[in-house]
């Protein structure tokens, strides 16, 4: 073999990957050849150890418009010439490296995503997993991903409306920045990623090429790697400004007759791009590269493919109409050049200086090994579902203190703090800003809206990654429902450790079934998604965490519902169940069984007829207008989602039963598929005739009004301690 | 202003030289040349601001909101500066705007001590001058809006970003000229929290229907 281990390894392909290449093309491979392999058959790019499982999900749908490919998203028809693509995307490793640009190149790639399709990118969401943020290092990871996202975001005029931020020390060391994109297509005007003729001119847009991000796909997200340091300049560095006017140069030129296909550069660049768009297209590939335009002088042909330099877009165009095209991004100011063009044959041959220096055919670099596997469940994990909770004692302290210790910690206090930094109105669409279940837009020109979210409980996959996954879909759903949006459609963003190990392959497997059973029993389809292996640090896997990303529609945007109680003297209602209370078996990897106890054990449960059935019901309640307000219970139980009503109401509450003995897992147990109401008293028979009709519990547990939080005889706080906690304790928690 | 407003309102290309025929300009907010250097400070010499400028000479309205009251102070339109907001961060949030000065031409149809609910987004509204420059300010009743809480307090507390004065929006001596950090527009529907915002605007439009009668 004329490359070394270190070679290879740098590049993270295999030994065997390696013969494998050999025997498909019948030779060894040029180190530029190696290059593409490596980037093409890295786990990004190829799905080794996910495609086979991700073939398994529900994709169609009647509203499906375009099935998802393997990078594209699928796009979703929501009636009144309205359709949406939706995707969430990782970028964990650059941004445990240089967390401010790797978050803010994580936004810039999952927009560009978006637009390729032809969308209008209208919403931006994200999901991040930090150490626990008592250490110096994790602050600055923090601090970094909050300002990038922020940075990036605002600059580029999309809305960051919703998200989630979760601290535990699985991540610790491994940070997870998912961001999800949610784009506007009117009239089906779809772009495509493939050119229409064999001849179709390949021409590249936007920012020059650099050096930045190479292995970016190779070799940062395809190995768990402890030289951090090294690695700092494969992280790209974005420019939103620019990615801004080339949302708007493209979305102009799709109306071009000339232009017949857009793609976006992301991980592996111009190599995973222009390839791709060869292999949609049935056809060969002529590369020169010597035309694409640099910004450093001295780059070699491999540097040049597999740079991933942000803001660069490629197009198809018809031969004869390029001049239209220069005309149009001349005008906004952005650099167009011709690099190549589709051909008859099926290989895709570089040039430079005129002279060919390689020639590989696309299906060997598209075609990446697929790695099945089944998993075995460890031993561990069954012990540690058939832990006794009721052996965790009560801890020590009241009631009350421990409530608003758990609204003070850092998993459950308010994320104010965070998204201030956001700017959630531009694009003047946003009904629901974050702070709640679930964003909520409108859709300007129609009665309709929409719903996001995105949510995952990476402890509970931990302990059951099967009925966890399920859990994640069941509560990405529930908080668009809570809003009264219908769940339509499902993005996933899988986030799990190595693949290589038994443990991790039961995860994904049971992961994957755990989703499908979820998605085909709320009848919707996953439409895109993303895969993101190898996260680990010292050693350890990070908690499985398949983030669902969730879109729910509004037929009248206008009948929606916010989580804060509205008025003294209305009705507090539990739906889901009959019991005020949780029990013991609510604990199962629960935040307060970590928080207070420093334990993640249990068997996680979920009923999902019931959790169907219930937000059906109150979905209907609040098209009905009967609904004060709903809010979703899951993270810190039943107390910690009344008490946050009432501080976002900024109105008192009172519930009319007492937690009893076992208090803690009464407050603070977590069993899914409850959804806590208020109505105001005239609307109580109307709310009860519709759970009758759905067959779904309900129980009368308390009032609004006062200014105090009473629960029974054990708590009885006063609201402004409840507000001083909820709203300061992140702040708290995350600076000295 | 199209959609709410029923207006006629066109975007103009910022390489063009010439305005055409309008009533009023409107400089909006974004982040013109991606807030390189300082905001505002590239935007004010695209060919157009000296259009701009022009129109203003001849009394033209002219409103800048956000980024466009960075480039109106670039651009020497208006006095002062707008730094970065004392604690450092952009800061997206609701505030209560106290209407100081109804008898311009952007507050004809507000109540003097009334508040409006519009929302602000900016990492670089901290209104800033030079004592001479705020004492002429407020002698002059150039100061609009103040940053305030819904009963009209004018305190600390309810300044969002470290402004003098609590200032939010000011207009220059003739009074054609005004610039705001937050943001009417987005607060033109009570479907996205409010529609405070429309009274800028509509005070506006009843300025040039009157000039033309």
């Amino acid at each position: 073999m004329p490359f070394s281990q270190e070679t290879l390894d740098e590049i993270a392909l295999s030994r065997d990957e390696y013969e494998a290449i050999v025997d498909r093309l019948g030779r060894e491979p040029a180190p530029l050849e190696l290059g593409l392999f490596g980037a093409l058959w890295s786990e990004h790019c190829g799905y080794k150890h996910t495609k086979a499982l991700l073939r398994t999900l529900p994709s169609s749908s009647e509203r499906l418009l375009v099935a998802p490919g393997a990078e594209n998203a699928g796009v979703v028809d929501l009636g009144d010439g309205l359709s949406v693509c939706f995707k969430i995307e990782s970028h964990n490793h650059p941004s445990a490296v240089e967390p401010f640009e790797g978050a803010a190149t994580g936004v810039g790639g999952i927009i560009r995503d978006i637009f390729a399709m032809g969308a209008r990118p209208i919403a931006l969401l994200n999901s991040l997993r930090f150490g626990q943020p008592d250490d110096a290092r994790t602050r600055y990871l923090l601090n970094g991903v909050i300002g990038g996202i922020s940075s990036y975001g605002n600059c580029i005029g999309i809305p960051d409306v919703g998200g989630e931020i979760f601290f535990s020390d699985s991540y610790k060391g491994n940070p997870l920045v998912n961001a999800m994109c949610v784009g506007l297509i009117e009239d089906g005007k779809i772009a495509s990623a493939s050119a229409k003729e064999h001849g179709d001119l390949l021409m590249l847009v936007g920012a020059d090429t650099g050096r930045d991000g190479i292995h970016g796909a190779s070799g940062l997200a395809s190995r768990a790697f402890e030289e951090q340091a090294e690695m700092r300049s494969a992280v790209q560095v974005g420019n939103p400004f620019l990615e801004k006017v080339l949302i708007e140069a493209c979305l102009e030129a799709l109306d071009l007759p000339g232009v017949v296909g857009l793609q976006d550069c992301g991980a592996a660049g111009i190599t995973s791009a222009a390839i791709e768009m060869a292999e949609r297209s049935g056809m060969g590939l002529k590369l020169m590269i010597d035309e694409v335009p640099r910004r450093e002088e001295g780059m070699t042909p491999y540097e040049v493919m597999l740079s991933e330099s942000q803001e660069r877009m490629l197009l198809a165009v018809t031969p004869g109409q390029e001049k239209t095209v220069f005309e149009l991004f001349e005008k906004w100011d952005l650099d167009a050049t011709i690099i190549g063009n589709f051909e008859f044959g099926e290989n895709v041959r570089i040039y430079e200086q005129g002279v060919q220096i390689t020639s590989t055919p696309v299906i060997t670099l598209t075609d990446a090994p697929e790695y099945k596997f089944t998993g075995v469940k460890p031993e561990w994990l069954t012990k540690l579902q058939n832990a006794d909770l009721a052996a965790n004692p009560i801890p020590p302290g009241s009631p009350a203190d421990i409530l608003l210790k758990i609204l003070a910690s850092p998993n459950i206090s308010s994320r104010f703090p965070v998204y201030r930094q956001y700017d959630y109105h531009v694009q003047t669409n946003t009904v629901i800003e974050p702070g709640g279940d679930a964003a909520v837009l409108r859709l300007k020109g129609s009665k309709r809206g929409i719903a996001l979210s995105t949510d995952c409980n990476g402890r509970i996959c931990y302990l059951d990654p099967e009925i966890g996954t399920a859990i994640a879909v069941a509560e990405a759903c529930r908080n668009l429902s809570v809003t009264g949006a219908t769940p339509v459609a499902l993005t996933d963003g899988l986030n799990f450790g190595n693949p290589e190990t038994p443990d991790v392959q039961f995860q994904l497997t049971e992961s994957i079934t755990g989703m499908r059973r979820a998605a085909e029993a709320f009848k919707i389809p996953i439409v895109s998604g993303n895969a993101s292996l190898y996260n680990q640090s010292q050693g350890a896997d990070i908690f499985p965490t398949p983030i669902i990303g969730s879109l729910g529609l509004f037929e009248d945007v206008e009948k929606n519902s916010t989580v804060g109680f509205k008025s003294k003297g209305d009705v507090i209602v539990l739906l889901g169940t009959d019991s005020t209370w949780d029990d013991i078996d609510g604990l199962a990897g629960s935040e307060y069984l970590d928080f207070i106890h420093g334990k993640v054990e249990g068997q996680p449960k979920l009923d999902i007829d019931l959790e169907i059935r219930t937000q059906a019901a109150c979905r209907e309640a609040i098209t009905q207008e009967l609904i004060a307000s709903a809010h979703d219970v899951s993270d810190g139980g039943i107390a910690v989602a009344i008490a946050e009503s009432a501080v976002i109401g900024e109105i008192g509450a009172s519930i009319n039963s007492d937690p009893g003995a076992r208090w803690d897992a009464a407050m603070f147990g977590e069993t899914q598929s409850r959804i806590i109401v208020s109505v105001n008293t005239k609307n109580l028979a109307a709310l009860e005739a519709i759970t009758t009709v759905n067959d779904v519990p309900l129980k009368v547990i308390g009032s609004v009004g006062g200014n105090t939080l009473t629960f029974g005889d054990s708590i009885s706080l006063p609201l402004a301690d409840v507000v001083d906690a909820w709203m300061n304790g992140f702040n708290r928690a995350t600076s000295d | 202003m199209n959609g709410v407003l029923g207006q006629v309102a066109e975007y103009i290309w910022h390489g063009d030289e010439a305005l055409g025929q309008y009533d009023a300009i409107i400089i909006p907010g974004g982040f013109s040349y991606g807030d390189f250097l300082r905001s505002g400070a590239i935007a004010r010499f695209s060919p157009v601001m000296e259009a701009v400028q022009q129109f203003a000479d001849k009394g033209g309205p002219v409103l800048g909101i956000c980024n466009g009251f960075q480039v109106l102070c670039e651009s020497g339109l208006l006095p002062g500066a707008l730094m970065r907001n004392n604690h450092l961060e952009f800061r997206c949030i609701w505030t209560e705007l106290k209407v100081e000065n109804n008898s311009t031409m952007f507050t004809s149809k507000a109540t003097t001590g009334a508040t409006l609910h519009i929302p602000m987004s900016h990492g670089e509204g901290n209104y800033q001058a030079d004592n001479a420059t705020i004492d002429r300010l407020e002698e002059n009743g150039q100061v609009v809006l103040r940053y305030a809480d819904s009963a009209g307090n004018v305190t600390p507390d309810t300044n969002p970003n470290g402004s003098i004065n609590n200032i939010a929006a000011i207009v220059n001596e003739r009074g054609n000229v005004m610039g705001m950090m937050p943001h009417p527009e987005k607060a033109c529907e009570k479907i996205i929290g409010g529609d405070d915002g429309n009274v800028i605007f509509s005070s506006m439009i009843e300025s040039f229907a009157a000039s033309i009668a």
